[in-house]
Order: C-alpha cells, then sequence, then structure tokens
C-alpha cells in the first residue's frame, strides 16, 4: 500500500472503506480506559466535561457559520481549521461526558438530541455571528480563556480529561496566535479598521466576566475559572496594547436571578443555533454515515 | 504468516500517503498473543477525520495478513509530537514536496503569545532556498501550514511543529 498521492489512494479499488471518512462513527475514546478514579464523583465529571464539550461544539458551529464568507481564502482554511480542532475536542469530551456518569450516552445523542436548556455552554461561545473584527474579538477572548483553562487542566486527577487538555494545549495555542495577530492588524490598521475592531471588542465584553464565575461543579471536579483571570488580563493587555485597541469597561451581562450559560440559561441566538445544528439528525433520527 | 508489527508497518496514512502510519509515529506499539492483535496508535490532530480510516485500514490489512482478531486502540497520552516523525518520514515528506517539521517547542509555564509571524527556518522543498515566509499557520489539513519561497516564488506546505 503505498501511493503517490491522495486520490490514487481514494481510487484504491482494493479497500471498500477508503470512499467516506467516518464510516460508522466510531467513538472517539475507543480503546481508552475510562474508568472513573477513585475519590471523583462520576456525574460530577461528565457534568464538567459537558460544559466543556459544549463550548467547543457550539463555538465551532460558529466557526463553521464562516465558511464561503470569510474575507481571504487563507482565512477561511484557517477558521475552518480551528473549529474542526474545537470539534475534535468536543467529540472526545462528550464522549467522556457518557463514559463518566455510566450513561454509555454518545457524543451524536448529547450533539443532536438535547433541548437548550441541557446545554452547558458559556453564552460567548454561542453569540450571533457578526463581523469579522466581532469574530476576532470572540476568538481572541474564547482562545486566551480555554488556552490557560485547558493549561491548569493537565494536572487534572481525571487522566483522560488531562489527555484532553495536554492536546488541546497545542492546538488552542495556535487559535490564541491567529486571533491575536488579526487584533493587532486590524486595530493597528486603518482608522476604520480600528473602529470595527474595538467596536467588535466592546460588544462582546459583556459576556467576559461569565468566564470567570466559578459555577459549583467546576470548583468540585475542575478548574475554578476564577483562578484564571489574571492571566486572561495580562494577555489582553498585551494585544490591545500592541493594536492600540483599550480593553473595554463594561457592565457585565447577568443572567436570569444569576443563572447563566452553566446553568442551560442562554441568549435568543442559541435556539436558532441549535435548530440549523440539530435539524438534519431530528429529522432522520434512524439515519447513520 | 508475516508478523503482525511488520503488517501494520506497511499501512500508510489516509491523508499523507506517502508515509506508513509508522514513520508519522501514530502507530505506537503492536502486541500479539494468541492470534489476539493489539494496536496502538496516537492521533495527530483531536479533530483529524483521518483516525477512523487509520483505524480501518489497519484492522483491513492484519485481516488480509490472517489476524482476524485485531484491536485498535487509542492512546492519547502522551500526546503525539511532529517530533514522532521518523528521518525517514522526513525525508519523505521533502520527496513529496512537504517540508518537514523543526523542533516543536517545549514550555513550561505560561505559554508566550506570538503577536508578528513566527519566525522559523524553513527551506523550500522545491529548489532548496532558506528565504521563505509563512502565508498562513493553517493549511488544507490541521497538520500543515503554508509558506511561500521568495526565490523560486512557488507555495509550498510546511508540516506544524506541535
Amino acid at each position: 500500500m503505498s501511493f503517490d498521492n491522495a486520490y490514487e489512494a481514494l481510487a484504491d479499488a482494493h479497500d471498500d472503506s477508503r470512499w467516506a471518512f467516518g464510516t460508522g462513527f466510531e467513538d472517539p475514546l475507543s480503546g481508552v480506559d475510562t474508568t472513573v478514579p477513585s475519590g471523583m464523583d462520576g456525574a460530577d465529571l461528565s457534568a464538567y466535561c459537558l460544559m466543556l464539550g459544549d463550548d467547543a461544539l457550539v463555538f465551532s458551529h460558529r466557526l463553521q457559520q464562516w465558511i464561503t464568507r470569510a474575507p481571504e481564502l487563507e482565512d477561511e482554511v484557517a477558521i475552518a481549521n480551528i473549529g474542526l480542532d474545537l470539534l475534535g475536542q468536543a467529540r472526545l469530551l462528550l464522549a467522556r461526558a457518557g463514559k463518566a456518569d455510566g450513561s454509555g450516552r454518545s457524543e451524536d445523542s448529547y450533539a443532536y438530541f438535547r433541548p437548550e436548556h441541557e446545554f452547558r455552554n458559556v453564552r460567548l461561545a454561542e453569540l450571533e455571528r457578526g463581523d469579522f473584527g466581532q469574530l476576532i474579538a470572540v476568538l481572541l477572548v474564547f482562545s486566551t480563556w480555554r488556552l490557560a483553562l485547558l493549561q491548569a487542566l493537565r494536572d487534572s486527577a481525571d487522566p483522560v480529561l488531562a489527555a484532553i487538555a495536554d492536546k488541546g494545549v497545542k492546538e488552542v495555542t495556535y487559535h490564541r496566535d491567529y486571533a491575536a495577530q488579526w487584533a493587532v492588524r486590524l486595530g493597528d490598521g486603518t482608522a476604520y479598521s480600528h473602529e470595527r475592531m474595538q467596536a467588535g471588542l466592546d460588544g462582546i465584553w459583556p459576556y467576559v466576566g461569565e468566564l470567570f464565575t466559578p459555577h459549583e461543579i467546576e470548583r468540585r471536579v475542575g478548574v475554578d475559572p476564577s483562578t484564571l483571570r489574571a492571566e486572561f488580563d495580562d494577555v489582553l493587555a498585551q494585544v490591545c496594547s500592541a493594536a492600540t485597541l483599550s480593553v473595554p469597561d463594561v457592565e457585565p451581562r447577568v443572567g436570569v436571578s444569576g443563572r447563566m450559560g452553566r446553568d442551560g440559561v442562554h441568549t435568543e441566538a442559541m435556539g436558532y443555533l441549535l435548530a440549523e445544528l440539530q435539524s438534519v439528525a431530528r429529522a432522520h433520527p434512524e439515519a447513520t454515515w | 504468516m508475516v508478523n503482525a508489527l511488520a503488517v501494520a508497518k506497511t499501512v500508510t496514512d489516509p491523508e499523507l500517503p506517502m508515509l506508513t502510519l509508522a514513520d508519522l509515529g501514530v502507530l505506537r506499539e503492536v502486541s500479539e498473543e494468541d492470534g489476539h492483535v493489539v494496536v496502538a496508535i496516537t492521533p495527530t490532530y483531536t479533530g483529524c477525520p483521518a483516525m477512523d480510516t487509520m483505524r480501518d485500514d489497519l484492522v483491513h490489512a492484519l485481516r488480509d495478513a490472517g489476524y482476524d482478531d485485531v484491536e485498535v486502540r487509542t492512546v492519547l497520552r502522551p500526546a503525539w509530537s511532529s517530533d514522532w516523525i521518523t528521518d525517514e518520514g522526513r525525508r519523505k515528506l521533502a520527496e513529496a514536496g512537504i517540508a518537514p517539521p523543526g523542533s516543536a517547542p517545549r514550555r513550561r509555564g505560561p505559554i508566550p503569545l506570538t503577536l508578528g509571524p513566527a519566525v522559523r527556518r524553513v527551506s523550500c522543498p522545491h529548489c532548496g532556498a532558506g528565504e521563505t515566509e509563512l502565508v498562513s499557520e493553517f493549511g488544507p489539513t490541521s497538520c500543515k501550514s503554508l509558506r511561500r519561497c521568495r526565490a523560486c516564488d512557488e507555495t509550498f506546505e510546511h508540516f506544524k511543529e506541535i
């Protein structure tokens, strides 16, 4: 089995599995020891994995909406790649959730057959797609926060979560650099690009506070996000300074009686997002691909 | 019967078919006991869509060689690094016009921001010139970035250091 290029390999009649990737959509944790470590509550661990998995899944979906809409082909490819990395993280985390609580629920079941109030992502991940400046602002904030979080999670008592984090750190480092470089290019560009970039940052900033507000599950089994704020502020200050942007000073968008994304309370945009994400799977619930 | 390790070593990567999974460092271990073969692989990127195909290809190749009882395990830790690509793999990449990766960064503590284009010494796989520039950190697949040669003007893919 040696080929000069991918097309030759695809056309190889010998192997019937080549024509589609993911024939059967196998369990991404196949063959991984998923025993819950002693002293850790399986239900808590599962709920925590859903939080981090939903952040990645929902934001990945927003990024996918940029395909065919990015300003340049290279950026289209970059945004798609970032979305793919996050989708990969989501697959592992949702699969981990289904094994940790003993339900055996699959990644597809979590992604396609949960109602809105069972999604645990932060609201920043679901925000309506705006202009490119807003995208860069969300990506900068999201990846700076997630990178700090995954770095801390590498020491998790759960070896599966620690391994997912270990890999994620390498990927999200690229995502953060991409967003930071665009923020500098736009912020320190023309007066007009500066204005759009600053508006993007100002518009999403009310959702930043939520990222660092710990949920009790996060305190019990995960990384307490309030411990990540200093690193986040430091990175954002560096980027904003190089980009001649100002770090917004706006009131955080509070939830409903203090309940936010981690409690399943979302913004209006979430319903539309899920309708799109789930429509095919719900119309054909028995389908496999 | 050819031994299971030798069979597994012939299986190629679905997206880089000039390389075997062993060249890439994805194939971690093959063990065989009483006809039961266990193959351990480590994904390059978490979202790599080729993982399922790699699994299928390993099972098919081993089945064709007479091993009916094959189990493919995913090993997540230690995470795959481009440092695991063998010298042979690097040679084959360069021959196919893909610049092989340099050493992966090793970091402790907070990861520094890169605000300008990352400076890397990558030679053009077409003309060999050392003067090349980054076009995009994200290329046609997760594992590659896109660069351009200042001498011959050709664009080429560079396997990313991770």
